[in-house]
């Protein structure tokens, strides 16, 4: 308590008299200073690894309450009137305003950019509609939009599909349930990236004759076929790449739907089963009218995830042999031809895709809040 | 004292019933398992392989002699941290990742808080605004980012990186903390303003302690996406050796040595090393995590 009190003593001397006006000056503009200075440290720097990556932690991590003590403390010297009118605006300042500078404004200019043309110099011929007519006509787009539409049904059904079945059947094994679970969730926690290196290790093929060191075609050889080269065939390489997402989500799925499925009454299905109703009915009739919640939002969670995939088609392909997808797509316009209008005709088909789920949380949330 | 007694839920008929028609359950599962292991599995025993092996025979194989020494080896990883830069990348991952996980919760923190708990001009717009950035695609902000990044010098910076994942993480991060921070109970925020708190400080000591759980499930879920992110990476940082990642250097790796099966296992699984650890040591929190982060844009 009492070295409470002094250390105050220590802060009235400076917030109070002369000094007071110093300090609300001199704080905010070292701070500044500091945290530029530091940047550009990080920058240019030719000093060690290690002291840069500390240099980097520290400012990455304190730097951003610096800004909000600072913030406070400026807003706290204001005229007592104004003064809490302020304070909210501190809080929910930097929020605001990354959310404006990384989402909002990219958002309205990726719109003008999709109208203009591909160094965005002029407007887009067409009525400003070229890079969309291009996005929904060209030979090459309708295979890219092709690809996406196959990576939505089949990601999404089997996914789902694989979770539901999953869930219910991991539901009835007792003690092994959680081991059961944690194994097909796995997937989840690693990179695209790295699924998709372990993927490719599967596929992987060498020519006939020589020892397959890929499982898929060990088993095919073993089997007395000839080895595949299942990236390369299209259109099924699609497929291939599609189970890939399929290993890393099924378990998202079981996880999610798991929860549901527990939350059916047991009466309901005693009630159903002494009906005469096999499992396979009270699945269909009893389990998923319960979950149907459930299961709508998980599916519409993975339609949003799949519809930006990216990773996998980067790495196992490059989105070669017919296997491009519009993010990869998008990536490709961008930087190997730096078409900027097409790029963000693109982006925009995504956001079209997502605006009907975007409305509908909106919506839901202002209900939610009557 | 009082000692409640159990009532016995299933009779033993009804437990031999459980088992019986548990038992190809059980069995189909196991398969479901197995499939679901076996690929990492077999990129993890390759990635202790002898690189000649690699290109010999399938990793299958040493399982029927499993404990000769010569089929072992680790200078896999070895060559692959330090000959291809594995190492420097997972430093620069670390760099990278952590700012990316603290800086949007404490903006989020402060702002979800004003959120729930002051009265200010615009705060329903505010946060439906956060509510419909939630689910936009970041591919929304890569071109016009891209440009005002060249054109102040951020592209490859660790600032620049840091900023663009907390904004694409900034919504879900409001929202999933207002959600906790506006239940907690009323009369503990007003007791704290009634004894003189400002709201600095009620933030810090009283909002802050109270909202661990729901800032740990969202740092885990942001901390794997970070971690494991591409897109973000390839566009804002590129893959100059100074800044790139674990997961941008893979997969420069997969197109540079696509062959070379010693090189990509080991890099492959030391982009794994540190989300396994998570999973396997706060397995609650991460599937609280990313089941509610699952909505990300």
């Amino acid at each position: 308590m009492e070295q409470q009190k002094q250390s105050n003593r220590l802060v009235d001397l400076f917030t109070t008299g002369p000094l007071r006006v110093a300090v609300s000056f001199v704080v905010p503009v070292v701070t500044f200073l500091a945290l530029r200075w530091s940047f550009i440290f990080m920058r240019d720097s030719e000093a060690s690894k290690f002291l840069i990556g500390l240099v980097a932690i520290i400012v990455g991590v304190f730097g951003v309450w610096i800004v909000f003590i600072v913030t406070d403390d400026l807003v706290s010297r204001l005229p007592i009137g104004i003064r809490e009118r302020v304070r909210p605006f501190a809080f929910v300042g930097p929020a605001m305003v990354i959310l404006f500078a990384y989402l909002v404004y990219p958002t309205i200019h990726t719109l003008i950019l999709s109208f203009r043309d591909a160094k965005s110099e002029n407007w887009a011929k067409q009525f400003g509609l070229e890079n969309y007519i291009f996005a929904l006509t060209d030979p090459k787009m309708l295979i890219v939009l092709r690809n996406n539409v196959l990576w939505l049904i089949f990601v999404t059904a089997l996914s789902v599909g694989m979770g539901l079945v999953i869930a219910v059947m991991v539901d009835r094994i007792g003690r092994w349930e959680p081991v059961a679970k944690s194994i097909i969730f796995l997937p989840m926690a690693i990179s695209a990236v790295g699924a998709s290196v372990i993927w490719k290790f599967v596929y992987y093929y060498q020519p006939p004759g020589r020892n397959q060191t890929g499982l898929l075609n060990a088993i095919v050889v073993a089997l007395g076929n000839d080895p595949v080269g299942w990236l390369l065939q299209r259109p099924w390489n699609n497929f291939f790449l599609i189970i890939v997402y399929v290993w890393m989500l099924t378990g998202f799925c079981l996880v999610v739907l798991s929860a549901a499925v527990k939350g059916v009454p047991g009466e309901l299905l005693e009630a159903a089963r002494i009906d005469g109703a096999n499992e396979v009915r009270i699945f269909f009739s009893v389990i998923i009218p319960y979950i149907r919640g459930t299961l709508i939002t998980i599916t519409t969670t993975v339609l949003i995830m799949v519809l930006k995939v990216f990773d996998i088609v980067f790495v196992m392909t490059s989105g070669q042999h017919n296997t491009e997808v519009i993010a990869n797509r998008m990536y490709a316009e961008m930087f190997k031809f730096r078409h900027f209008g097409r790029g963000s005709a693109l982006a925009m088909i995504l956001l079209v895709a997502v605006t009907p789920v975007m409305i509908y949380n909106i919506r839901s949330f202002r209900e939610a809040r009557r | 004292m009082s000692v409640s007694t159990k009532t016995k839920q299933s009779t033993g008929g009804d437990k031999l019933r459980a088992i019986l028609s548990a038992a190809p359950m059980r069995i189909v599962l196991l398969i479901i398992c197995f499939i679901w292991t076996l690929p990492t599995v077999g990129l993890f025993i390759s990635s202790f392989r002898p690189p000649a092996d690699l290109q010999r025979s399938g990793w299958w194989t040493v399982l029927t002699h499993p404990f000769e020494a010569s089929l072992w080896t680790v200078q896999n990883y070895v060559d692959v941290i330090t000959a291809d830069f594995m190492g420097d990348a997972f430093l620069n991952s670390l760099l990278v990742t952590i700012p990316s996980v603290v800086i949007p919760i404490t903006i989020a923190a402060f702002a979800a808080y004003a959120f729930a708990w002051l009265e200010f001009p615009g705060r329903n717009l505010f946060f439906v605004i956060v509510v419909g950035l939630m689910v936009v695609p970041l591919q929304m902000a890569l071109i016009p980012m891209l440009r005002l990044y060249t054109r102040y010098d951020l592209n490859g910076t660790y600032l620049g990186v840091w900023l663009a994942h907390t904004g694409f993480g900034l919504p879900l991060a409001v929202y999933l903390l207002y959600g906790y921070i506006s239940t907690l109970p009323g009369e503990i925020v007003e007791s704290a303003h009634i004894d003189g708190a400002s709201p600095f400080t009620t933030f810090t000591r009283l909002i802050l302690p109270l909202s661990v759980p729901v800032i740990a499930s969202f740092a885990i879920f942001q901390f794997l996406w970070v971690w494991n992110d591409l897109i973000v990476a390839l566009v804002f940082l590129g893959t100059k050796r100074e800044v790139y990642i674990v997961s941008t250097r893979l997969a420069e790796l997969v197109g540079q040595r696509g062959q070379d099966w010693h090189v990509l296992t080991a890099g492959a699984f030391i982009t794994m090393i540190i989300p396994l650890i998570i999973f396997f040591s706060l397995q609650r929190f991460f599937v609280r995590g990313l089941t509610a982060g699952s909505v990300k844009g």
